[in-house]
């Protein structure tokens, strides 16, 4: 149908974007800026159309996070704990192998693995998980450590990046997670996570691993201090890296939880803001071509509601979902695949089961 | 399809088969513009309402034994109990102290009380001067039958007492096949809008609500509508709509929950179909917070009550206020003002 609209400059855009025309920063500003949010939501989901039609995408996923002791203490998280702190843990390779056995009658596709930087495990540790996940599991792929475990790795290795990235492909890694972003800018990730790597950091081990043939996904994590300005920046970063490297496979927009954290005096996201990052993320990414509703992060309810503007993805079953759950996350922490198809169907879109890749799992 | 949306647009009324053709053929997003267009131009579209009440239920003794229902007991049942004026006074002075305008009076249908019980109860609570918006149909039915006294001569006795308008509760489906299923003791589809007629035309304003989300088909859920679009053609009685998803936790009817998208879907049609209702409600206490906010932009411009007691009750009186600060936040985030009202959709105050 065609879109109606509230707020009339929102019609220059949507011309834009039926001409393919690549969206403007300022473009980027006013889309978060308008009180049309069902306009702008119309733009989202034309464009969400054009390319998957009434597709919605789910993985038959397992998260396994194999440390939660971290030198880096970002002020955002409630998942991290220092050495010999109550709590804190690092998985031996018996451990992996028990977790993933637990799970083992389960079709899963995709082990989605990441950690903390834990300064008490060698580089040798890391190339175990991705052998150990293979022996235990040889046809899932997996999808592990962000740039940041990435960095760290070199560091303790004393091998470049490159060397890191073609052995971790050698032994097993396919795929990686986009996390560790948060907002590429300076004055953010000096207020948050300084002892992270930076916005250029980031965005230069994601070009090399994307330049060594590993697909990636890309992240933001929104709901702080950040502004408007910092995001429509950090989405046009990843626009143009996109542009280079091809390498992106999906945004996931992630709404900050401040429970346990640093910044617990931060609320909760509202729908419309998160609404608004889905939208937003669609229409300036125009050559990444999926957008997640990470159902965690923003509630079963609300990443349903999300495919109809401009998401086309709701991330998986993931069976253990730990990290956004220290942080007081209302979710369940994993879902039957059913449950998966019941909410994309009840939103009216065709439900299609997918691997790492977006590739469709044929039923059987 | 985008004819009948236009014709909506245009204020022209849409049939009940037009409805039926959006529930089925309408993309969400679609239905949400025109019904978030719609709902600007019959509500004032900078302002979102809410009211600030306290729920009482007199008592949870019940003979009807609605199989969605976890709250009620059997009259030979440990565990019932009829209110105390002790409770009512603590209850409603701890309202306005809140703010508050206004209590929903509900509760089950006891198998003893007599008319001047309820009476009793009426005039103790408008001894502290708040508006009572009180007893949904199925309670008056059940009075008028138990005394034998006609429905108009109890809404009459019952407003000479105090009682200042109907909540819409009970209507469940107005389909009577549905309501033989799921609640067979209750009034029938009938004589709930009987009773609500008689209230208009005593001058009483009423709500009307409906719950979805159980056994029903999309037809009754038009039906429904169908029925009080009539009536409020007559009428003019009703002050709002308020359609809220079953919770099939803690009863007999097994289902699961409807998501959100059915619940917007649902909510959008009610503002395109219910083109003489001014006021939509969000049920924030079905679906949370997200989507009552969500629900703003799908037709709704109410976000119903901060509902003080069940509030009280959770958070031990610790912070009572942030339910209401919570209510504010997710409406001016949204991009709309704040303002409490009162039960007939008078402004009183402006958060900023």
């Amino acid at each position: 149908m065609e879109p109606v609209f509230l707020d009339d400059k929102l019609k220059e855009i949507f011309e834009k974007v039926k001409k393919n025309e690549r969206l403007s920063f300022d473009d980027g500003l006013y889309l978060y800026e308008t009180k049309d949010l069902m306009g702008a939501a119309q733009i989202a989901d034309f464009k969400r159309r054009s390319l998957h039609g009434d597709k919605s995408f789910f993985i038959y996923n397992q998260h396994l996070n194999y440390t939660n002791i971290c030198r880096n203490r970002c002020l955002f998280c409630a998942y991290a704990k220092d050495y010999c702190e109550a709590g804190s843990y690092q998985y031996t390779m018996e451990d992996v192998e028990k977790e993933l056995l637990e799970k083992i009658d389960q079709p899963v596709n995709e082990i989605h693995m990441v950690g903390g930087l834990n300064e008490g495990l060698p580089y040798g540790y890391y190339i175990d998980l991705l052998k150990t996940i293979k022996k235990v599991r040889p046809d899932v792929t997996i999808k592990a450590f962000t740039a940041v475990e990435i960095d760290h790795l070199s560091n303790i290795s004393g091998k470049s990046v490159e060397e890191v990235i073609a052995e971790l492909k050698e032994n097993g890694l396919e795929m990686m997670p986009g996390g560790g972003a948060e907002v590429l800018s300076y004055r953010v990730h000096k207020k948050l996570f300084q002892r992270k790597i930076n916005k250029d950091r980031w965005l230069e081990i994601i070009e090399k691993v994307h330049n060594a043939g590993i697909k990636t996904n890309c992240t933001m994590l929104y709901g702080h201090i950040e502004t408007v300005e910092e995001k429509v920046q950090h989405l046009i970063y990843l626009r143009e890296l996109q542009d280079k490297t091809n390498g992106f496979i999906a945004f996931i927009p992630l709404a900050f939880h401040s429970e346990n954290t640093k910044l617990s005096h931060i609320k909760e996201t509202t729908a419309f803001e998160d609404l608004k990052n889905i939208i937003v993320s669609r229409l300036l990414l125009d050559n990444i071509p999926h957008i997640k509703a990470y159902w965690v992060m923003l509630g079963e309810k609300l990443a349903q509601t999300a495919l109809h503007f401009g998401a086309d993805d709701l991330d998986g079953t993931i069976l253990k979902e730990k990290i956004t759950h220290s942080a007081g996350a209302k979710s369940a922490v994993g879902h039957a695949k059913e449950t998966m198809i019941r909410l994309i169907e009840k939103a009216g879109m065709k439900a299609i089961e997918r691997d790492a890749f977006y590739n469709e799992v044929k039923a059987g | 399809m985008e004819n009948i949306l236009k014709k909506a647009l245009e204020g022209k009324r849409i049939s009940g088969e037009e409805a039926l053709f959006l529930y089925d053929n309408a993309d969400l997003l679609s239905l949400g513009t025109y019904a978030n267009i719609l709902r600007t131009k019959k509500a004032d579209k900078n302002q979102v309402t809410f009211v600030v009440d306290r729920n009482i239920n007199y008592t949870n003794i019940c003979i009807s034994a609605c199989k969605f229902c976890a709250f009620y007991k059997k009259p030979e049942q440990e565990g019932g109990y009829w209110i105390t004026n002790k409770d009512l006074e603590q209850k409603i002075i701890e309202t306005k102290e809140l703010g508050g305008t206004q209590v929903l009076l509900q509760g089950g249908l006891h198998p003893d009380k007599k008319l001047d019980d309820y009476v009793n109860l009426l005039k103790y609570m408008k001894s502290f001067d708040i508006h009572i918006h009180g007893f949904s149909p199925p309670e008056i039915s059940h009075i008028s039958n138990l005394e034998n006294i006609s429905v108009k001569d109890v809404l009459k006795t019952l407003i000479d007492a105090g009682l200042g308008s109907i909540p819409g509760g009970g209507a469940e489906i107005l389909v009577n096949e549905i309501r033989e299923k799921i609640s067979p003791n209750k009034c029938n589809a009938d004589k709930w809008l009987d009773v609500m007629e008689q209230a208009h035309n005593l001058g009483l304003k009423t709500t009307a609500t409906m719950m979805f989300g159980h056994i029903e088909k999309k037809e009754h859920i038009i039906e429904h509508m169908e029925r009080l679009r009539q009536l409020q053609d007559k009428t003019k009685g009703f002050t709002a709509f308020i359609p809220w998803t079953f919770q099939p936790s803690n009863t007999k009817l097994e289902s699961k929950t409807a998501t959100s998208a059915e619940y917007l879907r649902v909510l959008a049609i009610s503002r395109i179909f219910l083109d003489n209702f001014e006021n939509i409600q969000a049920s924030w206490v079905t679906q949370g917070s997200k989507i009552a906010q969500t629900a703003l932009f799908f037709g709704a411009n109410d976000l119903g009550s901060t509902m003080i007691e069940e509030n009280v009750v959770k958070a031990a009186n610790i912070d009572f206020r942030l339910p209401m600060e919570e209510m504010i936040r997710l409406v001016q985030t949204a991009g709309f003002e704040a303002w409490q009202r009162d039960c007939f959709y008078n402004r009183i105050k402006k958060f900023d």
